[in-house]
């Protein structure tokens, strides 16, 4: 056990260190943040002038905001002027075919039942439009998704292509004043994903950052915008249950949904960036914003995430729900383990009439893991009946880690109902014994109760995504006991 | 099929077992009686490998192997199954999934093919009808809600999904009315076997009148001090533990 754990960590170390084989290219901007380099980014980019001009404010407006610490995680100061905001994708040293990537590295991928043609992906042999051209899927699935209207593009293609539609919806739900990161990646965001589902259309497959062509640059400041037109539904997934290589210590994403009149945007999310060694060194910084709209009655948005990942989780997905019988919902499951942090959680703001929203969040500590659900449910004068069901779990393994639930309820009107529910747990040695004494080893039964624990939260993702998170839980909690 | 050679054993620093000596053939039932606080429970655990005791002398051999040498799940893959006196819950985890993982567990150490979703439930329907328990149980989670008498149903059943050679039954009959444990009884009679072993741990003569041992031992003050045939078992019914345990300790007994 000790060895599994120890081979992750080395696997994950190596990706990190991977990620300094740079060479340096003369369209990369020097470290710093600054108008110039904004406008550089933008002119790179091909930007049009509109897109300049709210780059620049987001930026104007951060440099009169400070970095919040009001979340429940520690980590020292980042000097925001070392960080190059700008590079184009390196020609990083990459293996030829799968016999020379790291055998321990495919172990891994083994592990989590990762096909071989994703392990050449992640592990850098081929980049994903040379698989997807290859087995022709990128194309069968921009076909499918051209009949039915469905916009899905990079974030610079869609400003390109649909500047108009970019236009009417970006910073809509998160506007670059909304908090310190959503400035900065307002103002430096590179690239992310556009979606369109037009009217009354039902999108005919799970959209997913896999399919995207390009997505292999996810970036540092990623930006995504998803809207759902009058009676549309689209599911779209996020994230990927391998260890990912990533050079960026920093990530501060941007999300936004906007859900029209009847339309369903379910969102799921698995985030495995490198989490640091059992030290805590090294690892993601993951500090996200993301929300949703469900602007138009009958709206409704789910998120669903599984975040294992990343030395530090920042991100509370939210709902807005505006339109009269709208809902919200958000299935969250989060692991620390070793050195991790996370404060996570969600904000459920009721504003139309019989609104409900449901937060089920599982939160597994470990090692010296440190965790703090955060929520907030608010219910405005005007929230006839809305309604909310909380459900805040936490697991603890070990005595070393943490668990910690900040709710906060807000209500304004009388009629509105808010419930919630709030246990912690700790398994037990009582429990792993009834296991072993059936013949299950430990590790078996750790991972079987962890995953009924998160059971509410898995049947939310789609099928295959399920199964993939419930293996990497597994694998994520090797070595956390004995 | 088991042998225990002079067996002490004691819980954060108290000694519970001293020096316990009992010989288990093939095929046979024991019981082992004796009142509160005897070690009978503390023999069963240290049995089945719960590392919250601390073997401080003696050697159990189990099939001729060194049973105290092995960890808890891997006796219980080579055949070592205990009846709980109070199963665990573990919430989220249907006894579907539990049984599987426990029965695939011993069937790989056993060299056999892990069961296929059918090949299972196939088997879970005939092996429940012994302890009178419906389907719907293996949907529920693992003990959580479960009355007295559907836990203990359910530890029979577990065993007879798992086919142990030796089969310890912990206080199966506290916390029973006389049907459930006469159904009990009876699954239990069912699994008897030339090739198993069964170490019936009582406090109450009742379940033996069901159960019917080869042998009876009495335990007391962490030793056995009186051995014998099944009428051992009415003697002490009839005269309490009294008539023994104010004798003094024989100390030949086997």
């Amino acid at each position: 056990m000790k060895n599994d754990e120890q081979t992750i960590q080395r696997l994950a170390k190596q990706e990190y260190e991977w990620g300094f084989v740079t060479d340096i290219e003369s369209d990369t901007v020097p470290p710093g943040l600054s108008e110039e380099v904004i406008r550089f980014i933008s002119a790179k980019k091909e930007e049009p002038e509109w897109l300049l001009e709210w780059r620049l404010k987001a930026y104007r407006h951060w440099l009169t905001l400070e970095e919040p610490h009001w979340p429940k995680v520690q980590y020292p100061s980042i000097d925001y002027q070392a960080i190059s905001y700008f590079s184009t994708p390196k020609q990083e040293k990459s293996p030829e075919s799968l016999d020379d990537v790291d055998p321990k590295l495919l172990e891994t991928y083994a592990k989590l039942g990762i096909p071989i043609s994703e392990q050449k992906l992640l592990a850098g042999v081929v980049a994903v439009d040379a698989i997807f051209d290859s087995v022709s899927v990128a194309t069968t699935f921009k076909t499918k998704l051209a009949e039915e209207g469905v916009i899905f593009l990079s974030f610079s293609e869609a400003v390109e292509t649909y500047p108009e539609l970019v236009r009417k919806y970006l910073g809509r739900i998160v506007p670059h004043t909304d908090n310190f990161f959503a400035a900065l990646n307002s103002a430096v965001f590179t690239d992310g994903s556009f979606v369109y589902v037009p009217k009354g259309v039902r999108c005919p497959m799970e959209l997913s950052t896999y399919f995207r062509i390009n997505a292999a640059q996810t970036g540092q400041f990623e930006r995504t915008l998803i809207v759902a037109d009058e009676g549309a539904e689209l599911s779209y997934l996020e994230g990927c249950t391998a260890p990912m290589r990533d050079e960026n210590q920093l990530h501060a994403a941007v999300v936004e949904l906007y859900a029209h009149e009847d339309a369903k945007i379910k969102y799921s999310t698995v985030q495995n960036w490198y989490p640091g060694d059992k030290d805590g060194v090294g690892g993601i910084y993951n500090f996200v914003t993301k929300r949703g709209l469900c602007a138009g009655d009958r709206a409704k948005i789910s998120w669903t995430q599984v975040e294992t990942g990343s030395a530090i989780t920042w991100k509370y997905p939210s709902c807005i729900l505006k339109g009269d019988d709208s809902i919200g919902e958000f299935y969250s499951v989060a692991l620390t383990n070793n050195r991790q942090q996370a404060d996570t959680g969600t904000k459920m703001i009721h504003l139309g009439r019989n609104t409900r929203s449901t937060i089920i969040s599982k939160g597994i500590s470990a090692g010296r893991g440190d965790q703090t659900y955060r929520g907030l449910v608010r219910v405005g004068k005007n929230a006839e009946a809305a309604r909310n069901f909380t459900q805040c779990d936490s697991m603890l393994l070990g005595d070393r880690c943490g668990a910690h639930t900040i709710p906060v309820i807000e209500s304004r009107n009388p009629s509105a109902k808010v419930e919630h529910e709030a246990t912690t747990t700790r398994i037990g040695e009582d429990q792993l014994f009834y296991c072993n004494q059936r013949g299950i080893s430990t590790e078996d039964a750790i991972s079987m109760i962890v995953n009924g624990f998160c059971k509410e939260v898995f049947r939310e993702l789609p099928m295959e995504f399920a199964v993939e998170a419930q293996k990497l839980l597994s694998v994520s909690l090797e070595g956390s006991v004995g | 099929m088991l042998q225990i050679r002079n067996l002490y054993a004691s819980i954060d620093g108290k000694e519970i077992l001293k020096g316990i000596n009992l010989q288990l053939p093939s095929g046979e039932i024991h019981a082992i009686m004796g009142p509160n606080g005897s070690g009978k429970s503390t023999l069963s655990q240290v049995l089945a490998g719960n590392e919250a005791f601390e073997v401080t002398a003696g050697e159990v051999l189990y099939q001729g192997k060194n049973l105290l040498e092995m960890p808890a799940d891997e006796r219980a893959r080579d055949g070592v199954f205990m009846a709980f006196q109070y199963p665990v819950e573990i919430p989220g985890v249907s006894c579907a999934q539990f049984l599987r993982s426990a029965v695939n567990a011993v069937r790989k150490h056993r060299g056999k093919d892990a069961l296929d979703a059918m090949d299972f439930l196939a088997l879970t329907k005939e092996k429940m009808k012994l302890f009178d328990l419906g389907p719907e149980l293996m949907r529920r989670s693992l003990n959580v809600g479960f009355s007295g008498g559907e836990k203990k149903r359910n530890e029979g059943f577990q065993m007879a999904m798992l086919e142990p050679a030796l089969a310890i039954l912990d206080e199966t009959d506290s916390g029973l009315d006389i049907d459930a444990l006469k159904v009990v009884a009876q699954g239990v009679n069912t699994l008897r076997d030339p090739q198993r072993s069964f170490l019936v741990i009582t406090h109450y003569q009742r379940l033996l009148d069901y159960i019917v041992p080869d042998r009876v031992h009495v335990l007391s003050e962490g030793r056995i001090v009186r051995s014998g045939g099944k009428e051992l078992a009415l003697k002490l019914e009839e005269s309490g533990y009294a008539w023994i345990t104010d004798q003094p300790h024989l100390e030949s007994a086997s």
